[in-house]
């Protein structure tokens, strides 16, 4: 799960890390009202939306006084943003974070990962702060510092000096730093994070660190344990159709195709979606309606998948396993009754009680297409998409 | 012989008086998996499916001699429940439960690492379909019936997907001498490298099936081990090749996010070690059938 820029930072700060001044704005007005309290000269105003990039496209101003301030917000507010890491629909800018402007000396990097190859926490710090750290990886590959963590004892003092070092701060503010760096750990790890990023952490003239930029996502498994940031998600910037599934147990990725693919299990799914393409033709999602597929579920996943309006044809795909083929049979004919489906509809059934699941789909009188295995479930769906679509037009 | 589990393995199921651990228990029971009792804590001392409930994992070990359990724990206690199966002397814990917290399972190898490599517990997932040695011991979540007994070692990421190979197998004829799952976590206990390693030890598998998926650095492993170690054959077929950058296609590990993660990616990298590649999702059968057909020319 994702959070925004300010929410990330009111979480740092919990853990004593060090942020500018600044407030939320939901309009212009209160964004020039966040400005006049602040105070100062200088403020930046940043579009609130779950994606890198902002600032090449537009969603990070610089503004000089209360009036630029309005206007910047004005430009934001209630637009979509595409930035290069947001893909082409782009994040609706719901809310606005105003800050007071800071004397950057340094621009430096923190991040914290959870590494699978070590299979422990690894904290990435670079001097190369202010751009994406695969470009710093790419072009600056020695500026990248990484320190591997003990998942017995957690992250060491000692290690954080290591990095405040080679981050080339002096001997004056490193013992800031360690704080600094111990800080995000435990907000990282305590809050069960999967990536944490501070990019740029800013080294000010006056010699003090402060987190300028944060990102942060969390641990979807681990959201029973914090309410707090359960609370933090912001559905406007998910797919409605990945929320609603999400809200209903389903797993579902939206993608450009026109097969839709209701499937049991991740790997079946992903395989069925290969299969299609294989077969010259373009899933329209990945959808995973798990293990146990009851035809509750059967039913949900295609309303789900019915939504979306490129879809010219269906391929349902169950192997069952924990289930049987006659419940899933049982769901996909309620589904089709009740939804009153017209379009082309290929079943592939296979495993625990086929017969009963085949015989239930072929006595309903439902118009299916019916396919005994996964490579002619696959080219039955993509022809029908095709001839269907060749019919529409 | 197989690998992990057989006939004379001792299983114990930890959860085995939940709705799912029961009715899982159960049909490895009517399987005719060596099962031998089960953990609830608080239900120590009850029966259930005509096998004791033991309070704890180290009394059921005590009691039945058991050297195998399945855990089917809620995923806030799951780890927990793993820790306590390394404590216990547990050999092979296979994790059926879905959705651990990653930091938690971090603790968990840890955990498992205090403990001398021959004394230290094999583990199978989390979120995996378990372990069947066909006609012998099914530890696991899979329909028992589309294995057939034989010589082709199968690992995998996917339960479902795993089902496709063994009833495309099956199909030909062609048995299984085990079938692994490994899960589709980001963080799991064997690796599919440690299962190939099994696999060529083992002198009742032929050939090996791996199949892996996007994401992690596992399958690129896995290809090197068997360019440099093994003997025996191995094809693979990666799952997702139609799968976008950064996206979660449902298995928490199962998303490309560093160079070498993709399908066509991996694809590469296993036919650069020598693996065979499985073309496509629906040849797990032929691919087989071929490479035990050039295995016999070869011996003659």
């Amino acid at each position: 799960m994702d959070i925004h820029e300010y929410q990330a930072k009111e979480i740092l700060a919990k853990f004593g890390v060090p942020i500018p001044k600044g407030g939320l704005a939901y309009s212009p007005e209160q964004a020039a009202y966040r400005a006049r309290e602040i105070g100062g000269s200088v403020w930046v105003v940043k579009a609130q939306v779950h994606t890198g990039g902002r600032g090449k496209a537009g969603g990070v101003k610089v503004c000089k006084s209360e009036h630029d301030v309005e206007e910047a917000a004005e430009k934001m507010l209630g637009r979509k943003l595409v930035t290069h890491q947001s893909g082409p629909a782009g994040k609706m800018v719901n809310r606005l974070y105003v800050e007071g402007g800071v004397n950057i000396a340094k621009e430096l990097y923190l991040g914290f990962v959870l590494d699978r190859a070590e299979q422990r926490v690894i904290v990435i710090g670079s001097t190369e702060g202010g751009m994406d750290i695969e470009e710093v990886a790419e072009n600056h590959p020695d500026s990248i510092v990484k320190i591997s963590v003990e998942p017995a004892v957690g992250m060491q003092a000692f290690q954080a000096r290591e990095l405040a070092f080679k981050l080339g701060l002096p001997g004056s503010a490193v013992a800031d730093a360690t704080r600094v760096i111990l800080g995000a750990y435990r907000a990282f790890r305590d809050k069960d994070g999967v990536m944490l990023e501070i990019n740029p952490l800013v080294f000010t003239g006056e010699g003090n660190l402060i987190a300028l930029d944060a990102k942060m996502s969390f641990d979807d498994n681990a959201m029973f344990r914090h309410p707090d940031i359960s609370e933090l998600r912001d559905k406007s910037q998910e797919d409605p159709r990945e929320t609603q599934a999400a809200d209903r147990g389903l797993s579902y990725v939206g993608l450009d195709g026109d097969v839709g693919c209701i499937v049991n299990g991740a790997g079946l799914a992903m395989a069925t979606m290969d299969m299609i393409l294989l077969e010259g033709g373009a899933p329209a999602n990945f959808l995973d309606i798990g293990g146990g597929a009851t035809p509750e579920r059967v039913a949900k996943a295609f309303r789900l998948v019915t939504q979306d309006k490129n879809v010219k044809a269906i391929l349902v795909n169950i192997f069952a396993g924990i289930n049987r083929c006659d419940w899933v049979a049982q769901g996909v004919v309620k589904a089709v009754e009740i939804s009153g489906l017209e379009l082309p509809l290929v079943v592939r059934l296979a495993g625990t009680n086929v017969e009963e699941g085949r015989k239930i789909i072929n006595e309903s009188g439902i118009n299916v297409i019916s396919a005994t295995t996964l490579a002619e479930a696959a080219r039955l769906s993509v022809q029908a998409a095709k001839t269907g679509s060749a019919k529409a037009a | 012989m197989s690998v992990l589990v057989n006939k004379n393995s001792k299983i114990i199921v930890q959860g085995i008086t939940g709705k799912i651990g029961s009715f899982h228990a159960e049909d490895m029971i009517r399987y005719g998996s060596p099962v031998v009792g089960g953990v609830t804590p608080g239900k120590g001392g009850t029966e259930i499916h005509g096998k004791p409930v033991f309070n704890t994992v180290k009394e059921a070990v005590e009691k039945t001699g058991a050297d195998v359990s399945i855990v089917f724990v809620p995923p806030p206690f799951a780890a927990d429940s793993i820790m306590e199966a390394a404590d216990a002397g547990i050999k092979v814990a296979v994790c059926i439960t879905d959705g651990i917290p990653t930091q938690d399972m971090m603790r968990v190898k840890r955990y498992m690492k205090r403990y001398k490599a021959d004394k230290r517990m094999r583990l199978l997932g989390p979120n995996c379909a378990g372990i069947i040695t066909p006609g012998e011991a099914l530890v696991g979540i899979m329909p028992g019936h589309i294995y057939l007994p034989g010589r082709i070692g199968i690992v995998g990421r996917s339960g479902t997907l795993g089902y496709e190979a063994a009833s495309q197998l099956k199909d030909l004829g062609i048995g299984v001498s085990t079938s692994v799952g490994i899960g589709g976590d980001p963080i799991n206990g064997c690796s599919h490298r440690d299962i190939l390693e099994l696999f060529e030890n083992d002198p009742d598998t032929d050939a090996v099936i791996m199949i892996g998926e996007i994401g992690g650095p596992q399958e690129a492993e896995a290809g090197a081990f068997a360019r440099d170690h093994m003997t025996k054959p191995v094809c693979a077929y990666i799952a997702g090749l139609s799968a976008p950058k950064g996206r979660k296609m449902g298995h928490a590990g199962a998303i490309v996010s560093a160079f070498g993660e993709s399908a066509a990616e991996k694809v590469e990298i296993l036919k650069g070690c020598g693996v065979t590649i499985v073309p496509t999702p629906a040849e797990f059968g032929s691919t087989v059938q071929k490479m035990l057909a050039s295995m016999k020319v070869a011996a003659e």
